[in-house]
Parts: structure tokens; sequence; C-alpha cells
């Protein structure tokens, strides 16, 4: 067979993307016997499906809670494992501070006070006959990717240095409705969200958000959000740190001034190496992955793979992605699955022609404001020892002459 | 107030800016706010409107913010031996001796290391509000036993970990009116990149 005739575009074996414009390729015709196929019947229905051999493997990566604690921590999604966008309900990141608390969704509230006229209350069963949107968007914690300030790079998969975000479909109440019915003071610039878990965290919301595109999700990924998700309420803050996404809602108080909790100047503040840090730093950065191949997943044959990852901006939709096979030297613009939408994951892929070539395998992300993805290097530029919330900086694999992929800086 | 209206719910799809916020709907609201009760119908149109009335008990029952200025601080007093007390009962464990760290983060020292090549972040080193040391003792600690201490208890601890900073003298008592008025290390340390 003579596919992927084409001389390579970029260094260290890139193809072109238009190998994957041009439809589907050809492939051997399959001839089987019917015998090839289950003679005897298979399984029964039943009430809740069951995962496949290779999808029972799936699990939550990197699970680890602070000392003398059990739900104070956070788990990742196995990115490398993933294939498309959508993370399934069951492996999405967790980040709780207390536990994973158990709510009563008939008696549990959402309370609206302080600087609104009509302060006010309502039921989970009354937030599901407001007008609900639905949206596939990323969720992603500010310490995403924090791994890559060491001085070494990490030997972790790519779920396990970048798994802190993950993407769903989120239905829920756009929080404007509700500040409208409360009756929003002309005073009010901020909302303080607090959560029913055990430690009732806390964060400061600026209004504009909420009136643009905040909602109170009440689904993910079509079924009722899932416990360490917020069951049964969460606020979800579209592109924006997920730690702000307060989990397990029951009070959004308006205020004129934020309430300078202790997860907005302790935690989730950006030191410069000057000393001076950065407040309410929201908006997650332009970013890509590559999660094939990644650690963990080393290449054998010889012969054509696919690089893929993935790619978001909390600031929009993904313009573009390159890929590059020389650590950044030379450039292809990689495919994109599908029409990208808006603070949400994208797809990339690339086919690449392997012939045993040692290579860097690193990607870059654009997005629709014109933000480019920073080097590794520019985004340490600037911040604090220790500082590793918000890093968005290029992150290469190495795969070796046998095939073996490791984790390295360029 | 208004009736649940699907004819123009039906006006609000995905990703389409709400009438409300188009200029016009501005506009209804500025009117509206002038008292005209036919247009102020049209600011909340595209809520049901199923919101119960909560009144000033139920919202003080289950306010725990504590504001800067020291709005939404209760009653009471701490001093700062009581807080050693304290400290020793129900922090020692996790936070070490004097607050110094121990299995969990440290919360005293490092005041003027965050420039430096070693920078340690604590409450007295990094925090700019004391009221949020309150604010957060009383919503989380002790863990994993939260809301336990009273609130003289939490004014007191808070007392000690200021003292053991050096940021309050060892006589001090700390409440409504004296908490909101300490001066913290690095107030001016921040910067803000959004909200503003």
């Amino acid at each position: 067979m003579s596919d992927y005739p084409e001389a390579p575009v970029a260094e260290g074996g890139l193809l072109s993307r238009r190998h994957l414009l041009g439809g589907a390729l050809a492939a051997p015709l399959m001839v089987a016997s019917a015998r090839a196929f289950g003679a005897a019947p298979g399984g029964p229905m039943l009430p809740v499906g069951r995962l496949s051999d290779r999808g029972t493997a799936l699990e939550r990566i990197g699970i680890g809670s602070q000392p003398g604690t059990k739900g104070s921590g956070a788990s990742r999604t196995p990115l490398e494992a993933l294939s498309g966008t959508l993370t399934p309900s069951r492996l999405h990141f967790e980040r709780h501070h207390a536990g994973v608390p158990t709510i009563d969704a008939d008696t549990h509230e959402l309370k609206i006070f302080g600087l609104v006229d009509r302060p006010m209350a309502v039921s989970v069963d009354q937030l599901v006959r407001y007008p609900l949107v639905t949206r596939y968007q990323f969720l992603e914690c500010s310490g995403n990717s924090g791994v890559m300030i060491a001085p070494q790079p990490a030997q972790s998969s790519a779920g396990g240095l970048h798994g802190l975000v993950s993407e769903s479909e989120w239905t829920g109440v756009p929080v404007r409705y509700l500040l409208e019915e409360a009756g929003m003071g002309s005073q009010a610039r901020w909302a303080i969200a607090d959560g029913a878990d055990a430690a009732h965290m806390a964060r400061s919301i600026p209004i504009q958000k909420l009136l643009d595109d905040a909602l109170i999700a009440l689904f993910q990924n079509g079924e009722p959000l899932r416990p360490e998700n917020g069951y049964p309420i969460r606020l979800f803050l579209p592109g924006w740190e997920g730690n702000a996404s307060v989990k397990w809602l029951r009070h959004l108080k308006l205020t004129d001034q934020p309430g300078y909790t202790k997860d907005e100047t302790s935690k989730y503040t950006d030191r410069d190496a000057d000393g001076r840090a950065a407040m309410f730093t929201f908006q997650m950065g332009v970013k890509s992955i590559i999660t094939s191949p990644s650690l963990g997943f080393d290449v054998h044959e010889h012969g054509v793979y696919q690089v893929s990852g993935l790619a978001w901006s909390g600031a929009g939709r993904i313009r573009r992605v390159d890929v590059s096979a020389d650590g950044g030297r030379t450039w292809a613009e990689a495919q994109l699955d599908s029409e990208p939408k808006a603070k949400s994951l994208t797809r990339f892929r690339l086919p690449w022609r392997w012939q045993g070539q040692p290579v860097t395998l690193v990607s870059r992300a654009v997005d629709e404001t014109g933000a480019v993805q920073p080097t590794r290097q520019a985004a340490l530029e600037g911040r604090g020892v220790g500082a590793f919330y918000h890093f968005n900086g290029m992150q290469a694999w190495h795969v070796d002459s046998r095939g073996k992929v490791s984790h390295v800086y360029v | 107030m208004s009736m649940y209206k699907p004819t123009i719910l039906r006006t609000t799809q995905l990703d389409t800016p709400p009438r409300f916020c188009k200029p016009i709907g501005w506009l209804f609201v500025a009117i509206g706010m002038l008292g005209a009760p036919w247009l102020q119908a049209e600011m909340v149109e595209l809520s049901p409107n199923l919101g119960r009335a909560l009144s000033v008990e139920e919202i003080a029952k289950t306010d725990m913010t504590v504001l800067p200025n020291g709005e939404g601080l209760p009653v009471g007093q701490g001093s700062v031996s009581l807080g050693s007390n304290v400290y020793l009962r129900e922090c020692l464990a996790c936070h070490g001796e004097g607050g110094l760290g121990g299995v969990n983060e440290a919360l005293v020292g490092g005041v003027g290391s965050l420039a430096s090549s070693t920078p340690k972040v604590t409450v007295g080193s990094y925090w700019p509000y004391a009221t949020t040391l309150f604010d957060y003792i009383r919503r989380a600690m002790p863990y994993p036993d939260s809301g336990r201490l009273s609130n003289d208890e939490v004014y007191a601890v808070t007392a000690y970990l200021l003292y053991a900073n050096g940021i309050i003298e060892a006589d001090a008592i700390l409440n409504q009116v004296t908490l909101p008025q300490v001066n913290m290390p690095n107030r001016e340390g921040f910067y803000w990149a959004e909200g503003r």
C-alpha cells in the first residue's frame, strides 16, 4: 500500500494534515467468516451499562490527600488513555478541601442575599424549572501542570502532568436569571459563593462574570452532577480556574467588595519574583498537550502514527495548533477534529512517520484572541520561587530510537 | 411579579446574548429603576420567579462571611493566652509547635521572605487581612470537625497566631472592633488581575 506518500512537512517525520482532510484512507478489505464473530448468544441487558475490558482499566490517577486527611486533595483524569474530548464523569478530576459531602437534594437550597432587593432561596427542584442551557466546556484547576516548574522534568503521564482538566457537557441555570429575580442592587460588584462542604469553601466572583456566562450547574453529561462534582448544584464559571466554580453551592452573597477568602488570598494567588502577587487571576491561559504518543505509551513498530492531543483556552475558541517533532525548531499545523467550541477542549492530530529517528514532540496552541501558548521558559519568567498556578508553558515528549517516550524540557 | 412565560423563554438560546444584556434591555432596566412597574416586569422576564423570600433571621443564621472592614464579625472576644490553649488543644497536631508547621503547613514565620530565593508563605508573611483568618478558622477548622469552636475561641486562636507572627502584642484582645484594625505585614503585597 502506498498511503502517506508525501514528503514530511516539518522535521522529525511530521506529515501534512491534508492526509486527514481527504476522507477515509484506503484500508485492506477485511474478509472474515461469520464464525469469526460470536457464535453463542452474548450477555443480557443491564440497568446500568458495564465497562469494556479495556474501559475497566481506566481510573483516576495521582490521587493524593493532605497528610492526616482522606478527602482534602486531588485526583486526575487519565488524559493519555482517553480520546475525543469528553471526559467520562467517573473520570473527571477532583479537588476537595474537606472531602465529598452527602447532601440531600430534597432540602438543599441556593440562598441569594446581600446587595439584592429581594433575598431569596430556591430549591433544586425549582432550579430545574428555570430555562436551562447546555454547553460543552472544560474545567481546569489553576494548579494544573504546576509540576512543570520543577527544575527537572517529572516523569509522569500526560494525565499525571495535566490531568487537572476535564471536559463535560454542563447543563444548568444561567446565574443572571437568578440575579435578575433577586433584584441585584446597583452597588453590587461581587458575589461571595460558598459551599455546603465541611470547609464551606468560599470564593468571590465578579458580578460581570455571573451575568456573562456563569451557570448553576445541575447536570453533567446528561445525568445529575456526581457527588464529587458538586451534587446537587455547583457554580460553573466557563474558562476560569476550577476552584472558583464552587461545588455544593449554598450561598451567593452580593457585595461591593471581594471577601478576601482564604482561597483567594493564601491560595490561588500568583506570586511574582519581586515578592508581589496577583489576585483574582481567574482566566485559564491558552494551552495544549500531546496525549499520544506520551509517557507510558511508547511506539514500537516503524510506520505512521497520529500525534494527537488536546488544546483549550479560557479566553474562547482554539484557532490553531502547531506540532513540532524537533523540539520547536520547525512546526506543522495540526488538524482539528471538529469545529472548536468556546472554552472547550479541542482535539488535534497530525500524521507522523516514525522510522526509528529520535524526536522531541511538542505542541503550541493559538486561541481566537491571538494569544499564543508560551514556551516553558517564557511561562517561568517573572514567577516567584515555587509559584505554580496558571502554568501553560509548552510541554515536550522525547521519543528515543527504541520508541521509548520520556518527558523532557526544551 | 410576572408569570412564567414560555413564549418568551423560547427566545433564549444557547450562546445568544440574553435580551436583558442588549442595550435596549439595559434601557428598560434604567427606566424600570425609575419606578415604571410594567418595565420592571420586562427586567425579570427570563426568570420563572420561583424563589421564596429569605428572612433577615434566616440570612443571619447561615451567612459566615467576614469582610476586611469587620462586617460579619460576631459578638465575642479572645486573648492571646486563651488562644494559646486552644491552639495546643486543636491545632498543634497538624500545624506544629508555635504554628511553625507540622504534617501540614506552617502558619507562622517568613515575614519579608517573599522576594527571596526561599520564600516562606504563611499567615504572617503573606495573608493581606487578619479578618480572613477568623473567617477561615470559623468556616473550616479544626479539621475534621469544623464549626466546633465558639466565637470566643476563634477570636482567641486568631489572636494567638497573629501574636506568634509578631503582628500583635501579647496582651492584645481581639473582637469586632480590634480585629479589622490589625495591619498585616503583606497588606500592600497584592495587585488585582481581574475584577476592577
